[in-house]
């Protein structure tokens, strides 16, 4: 088990490391850079900038340099001292722009992940024990309109009806007075009074997906020999049902909660400027049409980040619950 | 005679699908076990003796019911129940799985968990139906993983059963059928998945364990020469009805029913060139169970049918030693017949 670990720990920095290669290559894609946006920008107000000062501006960050260089002055700036570069439309490090964005989107995202699971596995389990019953149907068909609808729209229309019933706007994550308190017992209040909205819009479509995904393959296991053995030893329905062919068919699930952080970062960004959240997502939007470059580059690198911790996380998880993987890795 | 410990009556299963018309699988089947003895159930594939094996313990699917018939199951001093009145999931039927009727299975691999230790699924078995500790109930698995010849059984209670041979998995299998002691053994083509010399090998510990046991067994297989290896008696099956059931000696030798005789004569035989004689195959092939003739199902392939056949039922002809068969040709009145 500890090799295997120590295998997968080795292998997430190299990944980490191509990560970072190609988000960097990414967020110089697009034509120019900053600099010549920024100048463009007061062109058109007509103002005029000192060429001393882009020059000088232009030397510190290594425009004009080779694609490695400039590489090297990132990574490097990263790894060793934990500097991700100044943001050149917030003029301020990206740093103390994005922990506290990052913070909320974990958290948030985070609470929906769980939300997810506590609500669909045991609908999921239902819908399968009992196909075809009116239950399984009800499941089905809000499965389906879960997954139809988009979140932002779902997003909408909660805060339509929020507003014509309880006449209250939803929106944010805190009050704002409580935007930069410490956390105490009323602000945790706070933010749960705020995050419902959000979680439960951006649970829906991953419950009902989950709900699908379980089903079928519960579905599955059911019909399998064990499962009559199980009950051949004479175990209640109940108990044969969960220990066995639920345990099985969670495997194929559990491998997939590495790609669900970053897949919620990256799908709830229209959710959160609907909802006006303080979360990574619309940052990023934003540092990517003003060519924020090194804002824009720390965001993706997290991102990268995040799904390689999410991926060894289910592979730790997957190798504690299946022991055919456990012991297929020696 | 003992007194059988199991006996099924006039049962018959039906199986329903919404979308095409219900099947009989199970016609009509007679079947008694007796302590200490093995009955083996034999038919070819789809003749419902799998279904009868599992209708034994309710194992049968949501779509399949048992319309008729009762499954009497009469422990030592205790009162008679009938299990096919028994309700799904009750408290009576789940104290007689597993602890007074156990079963094993086909297929070694599938019937065990893969993600459970055999251990686990041994102990289990202990712990629900006499109260174990897990720590007293792994003993008494390691041991019996022993006894049915496991090596390095505190070893290999610990492994999963995919680090197993399909031997050993049988095994582990039969020790959880074994348990808690049942006083009932199906064992559902327990050989089929097998090799031949590991056939041997369970064959030979199924006998051995019945001795130590004293347990009825229910053996279903298709493979005469393990019937005849394992069993004291014989039940023959043929779609979905028992046409004769008897100890092995007096079916083997004198097969009463023509499908039973036509079984005997098509398995091949040694013997030296000068007497080889050609195999007789049965004709025709098996009808689908909606083309059951009404009355013996044997009657589209059988070379002695005569009026009754087709439309009436045969009765259930007892001829003496236990020996019972289901054919009009035994009651058949000598008349004269217009040459």
């Amino acid at each position: 088990m500890l090799g295997f670990i120590g295998k997968r720990l080795i292998a997430m920095v190299l990944t980490l490391w191509a990560v970072s290669f190609v988000a960097f290559a990414i967020i110089q894609l697009p034509p120019g850079d900053y600099l010549t946006t920024y100048i463009a920008t007061l062109a058109a107000n007509g103002d005029r900038v000192d060429p001393a000062t882009i020059e000088a501006l232009r030397r510190q960050y290594g425009f004009g340099e080779s694609y490695f260089v400039q590489y090297w002055k990132w990574i490097s700036g990263i790894v060793l001292r934990g500097d991700f570069g100044q943001s050149f439309e917030w003029k301020a490090p990206v740093t103390t722009l994005i922990w506290g964005r990052l913070g909320n989107s974990i958290l948030v995202e985070g609470l929906a992940v769980i939300v997810m699971w506590l609500v669909a596995l045991p609908i999921g389990i239902y819908a399968a024990v009992r196909k075809y019953s009116l239950g399984d149907y009800l499941a089905t068909i809000g499965g389906f309109i879960g997954l139809a609808i988009p979140n932002f729209f779902f997003a909408l229309i909660l805060m339509y009806l929020s507003f014509i019933w309880f006449g209250e706007t939803i929106g944010g994550l805190f009050s704002p007075g409580m935007e930069n308190a410490r956390w105490s017992p009323a602000r945790v209040w706070d933010f749960l009074s705020h995050a419902w909205a959000p979680i439960l819009v951006l649970s829906l479509a991953g419950t009902a997906e989950l709900i699908r995904i379980l089903r079928a393959n519960l579905l599955d296991e059911l019909k399998k020999p064990y499962v009559t053995t199980a009950r051949a030893k004479g175990l209640s329905e109940f108990r044969t049902i969960m220990k066995y062919p639920v345990r099985v068919a969670l495997n194929p699930l559990v491998s997939t909660i590495g790609w669900l952080l970053p897949a919620l970062v990256s799908s709830s960004v229209i959710v959160s400027v609907v909802l006006n959240l303080p979360t990574a997502g619309p940052l990023l939007l934003r540092s990517l049409t003003s060519q924020d470059m090194f804002l824009a580059g720390a965001i993706i690198m997290l991102l990268g980040m995040l799904t390689v911790i999410g991926t060894l996380i289910s592979d730790l998880l997957l190798a504690w619950i299946d022991p055919r993987i456990r012991y297929g890795s020696k | 005679m003992t007194k059988p410990i199991l006996s099924i009556a006039d049962m018959s299963i039906v199986f329903s699908s919404p979308d095409e018309a219900d099947i009989e699988a199970v016609r009509q089947v007679e079947l008694t076990l007796t302590p200490g003895k093995t009955l083996a159930l034999v038919g070819e594939s789809g003749c419902g003796k799998s279904v009868t094996a599992r209708a034994v313990l309710r194992l049968l699917d949501k779509n399949a019911l048992i319309q008729r018939g009762s499954i009497t199951f009469e422990p030592k001093g205790e009162a008679p129940v009938d299990i096919a009145e028994l309700k799904q999931d009750s408290l009576p039927l789940r104290a007689i799985r597993g602890n007074q009727i156990s079963m094993i299975f086909q297929e070694p691999m599938s019937s065990l968990s893969p993600v459970h230790t055999i251990g686990d699924q041994i102990d289990e078995m202990m712990i629900i139906h006499e109260g174990l500790k897990p720590k007293q109930a792994r003993e008494r698995t390691v041991a019996l993983l022993d006894q049915v010849g496991i090596p390095g059984a505190r070893d290999r209670a610990n492994a999963y059963p995919f680090e197993l041979s399909g031997g050993l998995r049988q095994r582990a299998m039969i020790a959880m059928a074994l348990a808690c002691k049942p006083q009932v053994l199906i064992a559902d083509e327990p050989t089929t998945a097998l090799d031949v010399t590991t056939q041997a090998q369970i064959l030979d510990l199924l006998r051995q364990l019945q001795a130590d046991f004293g347990m009825a067994m229910l053996f279903i297989t298709h493979d005469l020469g393990v019937v005849a290896e394992i069993a004291d008696e014989v039940a023959v099956m043929y779609l979905g009805d028992v046409v004769e059931q008897g100890s092995v000696f007096d079916v083997f030798a004198a097969p009463k029913h023509p499908y039973t005789q036509a079984l005997m004569s098509s398995i091949p035989k040694m013997a030296r060139k000068a007497d080889r004689v050609r195999l007789s195959p049965i004709k025709g092939t098996v009808p689908a169970p909606k083309d059951r003739p009404e009355g013996c199902a044997f009657t589209s392939r059988c070379p002695h049918a005569f009026e009754p056949c087709p439309t009436i039922r045969p009765a259930r002809t007892d001829l003496g030693n236990g020996h019972h068969a289901r054919c009009h040709l035994l009651t058949r009145v000598p008349v004269e017949e217009p040459a």
